[in-house]
């Protein structure tokens, strides 16, 4: 709950808003950021109910108020050595789009960070690695602070790698 | 004040599809030769009630179009035309394109006028050939009211003074007669009060009106019909010599009858008042009756209402789980479910369970007309039988239904039910039968498409499978295994049944729609006896009697309907097959035992076959013993998408809520039986 109530008081604290606020949340020590608009809420973290044959990072399901929400991991998603789940660990429920489909899906992470403004212009490209890091999922970096926050491109997240079949699964029925 | 025609305009176009239905659905019963007063009346009156509609509302093309139709079947009714084939199957079309005008009314959008044209010609050629055709010479004098064209009238029209009150316009009355005819009117001013005693709202003129030209009696009762009763009305053929000698000579008698006996007139009038008068009351009985025996519902209420349904069953299982081992530290939780229990009920009570599964005669309706269609297309002789038409059906499950079963009878009468010679030849009766029939078995509506064709050539499908790869030479198959091959994407035997096209184009997706509904489809067949495919559907997609089962730490749900019974291992009658593939002997049949927590990558609680129980499940026509560590609740739950947000997962058909609010998910049989094998396929594969 201090959670909500940070960012709560974080947004009213910005009054008007310049280009795109994103939520920053923490995962191995670096700081990622998501379009504040797609998140839907901030929950603890509570058992899911797994589901058979799918990789790792797709922790389950869990029940959101009568809806089934797929909770992926994000650690492993990464590749990141997985962590225990603590107290400080939080889901967040991010509205997905693809296509004109929305989904609802939750994403593990170490904890909440802070809330940002970010203006379009200051979000730079994420270099290239090569094959060393796959940086697709990077819609950008921002620096706030002197501190870098990572853009996660979600919709490109969420819908790649064993997520990303869903549809053509649902036609080679 | 204005009126929201708009509304009243959806409920006309509403009422009138309706009324088309009935139509053909009475059309379709009607056997040549053989009019029943009533059907014809039935008939009549959507007609009427067609064409009275829209003239209101400014569908000039269709309202003139109904009034031929309807003109046709006043002769029908009046008994001066026989009902015969022909007539039968135009006023079929005149149906169809009612519906296409009314659907152009509705939607804006052109309709095919050409198509309405030739219909239309159609008609009036049969109105033309005149009822003197088929009328025996010998007729009654009654029947003057539908003699056509007489070379004209002569029209006595006194209104009562409150006839305008009633809404009626004499202007109007008259401009319809100029449109028919050259009209002579001779106003009566005898009536005229003194200017000071005159009512601007009483009528207080009357007419005599002389109309020329060839106009059918019906088209001229039918202009006062609105007054009628308001007003004194004789009217009367003129006498004319010339249009004595312009008739043909078998008129002839029936026009003399006419002319020499104008005295009739009057009574004539009175009779047809008093007609009107039961009609009405007949119709007023009938509508009474069809309202009481249809419902039309929106289906967002549907959703509401299943959506509320789905809330009492999460609480009722809560309540359930928490009342299993309750004590008074859970007393708060039980006042909430209870409180939450009370809101769910009075929101249904509210919402009202009025709103029921419709019959399947929904999806039935439409059958009797393709097959009279396909019947005169193909040239054959089928009577289509249906039974179990009450049969209840969730409405989206029959929404989704309609089209596999339009395809599986259009198979049936194409494919299935040979011509007449054939038939004959093999010493059948000259007429086909394809029968329909829906009915409840456990949860699930069997809906059984049968025809007494040839069948299928359980011959040519097996060859046709080995000419694809889908089977070897040496392959054993049983006849459902076969047919079986019916249902694989672009499997044309186009050959083997016609030289159009065969059982087997689009079964694929006839049995996708089926599977995607959760239901499944069998077929069986005999050859020279015909075939049989029975389609196995849930009664709804929302709610489901479960069976949990604990595997490990988790728990899932098998759906009850395909549980056949569950029994401990007894280790004598397991036997393995290369030492992988494990069967168990029930009674006389071997059962491949699928041990879940290997399928689904789970941690047991002991590997040993004996710990565990044997739940035996069919699926996909296949039996199997599912392993489990425990068998719990059996519970009704309400079926969550696991789609929505996530994607289709292999052996599981779905996800729901139990009671403590964690999510358990519902195992898809066929699909876990199909999975199993594929794995050992694969294992097989492996090895070799």
């Amino acid at each position: 709950m201090d959670v909500a109530e940070q960012i709560a008081s974080g947004l009213a604290g910005t009054g008007e808003v310049d280009g795109s606020q994103f939520l920053t949340f923490l995962l191995a020590g670096e700081e990622y950021g998501v379009d504040i608009l797609r998140v839907q809420e901030i929950k603890g973290w509570n058992a899911v109910t797994p589901i058979p044959n799918t990789p790792e990072y797709i922790r389950g399901v869990i029940n959101l108020r009568g809806t089934i929400v797929p909770i992926v991991d994000l650690r492993r998603r990464f590749g990141l050595e997985p962590m225990e789940y603590g107290p400080m660990t939080v889901v967040i429920v991010l509205k997905v789009m693809r296509e004109d489909k929305s989904r609802v899906m939750g994403i593990v992470v170490d904890a909440v960070s802070d809330v940002y403004n970010v203006q379009d212009e200051s979000l730079k490209p994420a270099p290239d690695f090569g094959s060393v890091v796959n940086v697709d999922f990077v819609q950008g970096l921002a620096t706030v602070d002197e501190t870098m926050v990572i853009i996660l491109d979600i919709d490109h997240l969420l819908n790649s790698g064993e997520l990303a079949v869903m549809d053509s699964a649902i036609e080679h029925e | 004040m204005s009126i929201d025609m708009e509304q009243f305009k959806a409920t006309f176009i509403e009422e009138s599809l309706e009324g088309l239905d009935i139509m053909e659905a009475v059309l379709l019963e009607m056997q040549p030769g053989t009019a029943d007063a009533e059907e014809v009346d039935n008939i009549f009156r959507a007609a009427h009630s067609i064409k009275g509609g829209s003239a209101t509302f400014g569908f000039s093309d269709i309202s003139n179009f109904t009034h031929v139709v309807e003109t046709l079947l006043d002769q029908v009714r009046a008994g001066e035309r026989e009902v015969t084939q022909e007539a039968i199957n135009l006023f079929l079309s005149s149906v169809d394109c009612i519906r296409d005008m009314l659907a152009g009314a509705q939607e804006g959008f052109e309709i095919n006028l050409e198509q309405v044209a030739e219909v239309k010609a159609g008609l009036d050629r049969m109105l033309g050939s005149a009822s003197q055709a088929t009328v025996p010479a010998e007729i009654e004098p009654e029947a003057t009211d539908g003699s056509p064209a007489a070379s004209g009238w002569k029209i006595v029209f006194k209104p009562f003074p409150d006839m305008l009150r009633s809404g009626n316009d004499v202007v109007r009355l008259f401009r319809e007669l100029a449109d028919m005819g050259e009209m002579v009117p001779k106003v009566e001013l005898e009536g005229l009060p003194a200017l000071v005693d005159m009512e601007p709202e009483e009528a207080c003129l009357s007419w005599e009106v002389t109309l020329n030209g060839s106009i059918g009696r019906e088209q001229v009762d039918e202009v006062f019909e609105w007054v009628d009763g308001d007003c004194e009305l004789s009217i009367t053929p003129l006498g004319d010599e010339k249009a004595l000698e312009d008739m043909p000579a078998d008129k002839l008698s029936t026009a003399v009858e006419v002319s020499s006996t104008p005295v009739q007139a009057a009574p004539l009038v009175e009779e047809r008042r008093s007609n009107n008068d039961r009609r009405q009351g007949d119709r007023r009985k009938n509508r009474s009756s069809s309202e009481n025996s249809s419902i039309r519902v929106g289906i967002d209420k549907v959703d509401a209402l299943i959506n509320l349904v789905g809330e009492l069953v999460i609480t009722q299982s809560m309540l359930g789980q928490l009342g299993e081992d309750f004590s008074m530290d859970k007393v708060e939780r039980l006042k909430d479910g209870l409180a939450e229990l009370e809101r769910n009920t009075r929101e249904l009570q509210e919402n009202v369970m009025s709103i029921r599964m419709l019959p399947i005669s929904f999806a039935f309706n439409r059958f009797p007309r393709m097959v009279h269609d396909l019947c005169g297309k193909l040239e054959k002789k089928i009577e289509l039988k249906m039974s179990g038409e009450q049969t209840e059906l969730d409405k989206t499950v029959m929404e989704k239904i309609g089209d596999p079963l339009v395809h599986l009878v259009r198979n049936a009468v194409d494919h299935g039910i040979e011509t007449p010679e054939v038939r004959i030849k093999a010493g059948k009766s000259e007429t086909g039968t394809v029968h329909l029939n829906a009915y409840h078995q456990g949860g699930n509506i069997l809906i059984e498409i049968s025809d007494d064709g040839a069948g299928l050539n359980r011959d040519r499908i097996l060859a046709k499978a080995i000419e694809r790869g889908l089977a070897n030479n040496g392959d054993n198959l049983s006849d459902a295994e076969i047919f079986d091959f019916l249902f694989q994407p672009g499997f044309s035997t186009a050959d083997v049944v016609s030289d159009v096209s065969g059982r087997g184009v689009g079964m694929d997706v006839v049995k996708r729609n089926i599977t995607a509904l959760g239901g499944a489809i069998d077929v069986e067949s005999r050859p020279g006896n015909g075939s049989t495919f029975t389609i196995r559907l849930p009664l709804t997609l929302a709610i489901l009697d479960g069976q949990l089962v604990r595997v490990g730490e988790q728990t899932f749900i098998i759906p009850l309907v395909s549980i056949i019974e569950s029994l401990q291992v007894e280790s004598s009658r397991v036997n393995a097959i290369a030492g992988s593939a494990e069967l168990y002997k029930l009674r006389d049949d071997y059962l491949p035992i699928i041990r879940l927590y290997d399928a689904f990558g789970l941690k047991p609680d002991s590997a040993s076959l004996e710990d565990g129980l044997l739940v035996v499940v069919e699926g996909h026509g296949q039996q199997a013993g599912l392993l489990v560590d425990d068998l719990l609740a059996q519970q009704q739950v309400v079926i969550k998408s696991l789609e929505t947000n996530f994607k289709k997962v292999g052996g599981i058909s779905g996800a729901t809520i139990l009671g403590d609010g964690t999510v358990a998910l519902i195992v898809d049989i066929g699909g876990i039986i199909e999975l199993s094998q594929n794995g050992r396929k694969c294992a097989n594969s492996a090895a070799a």
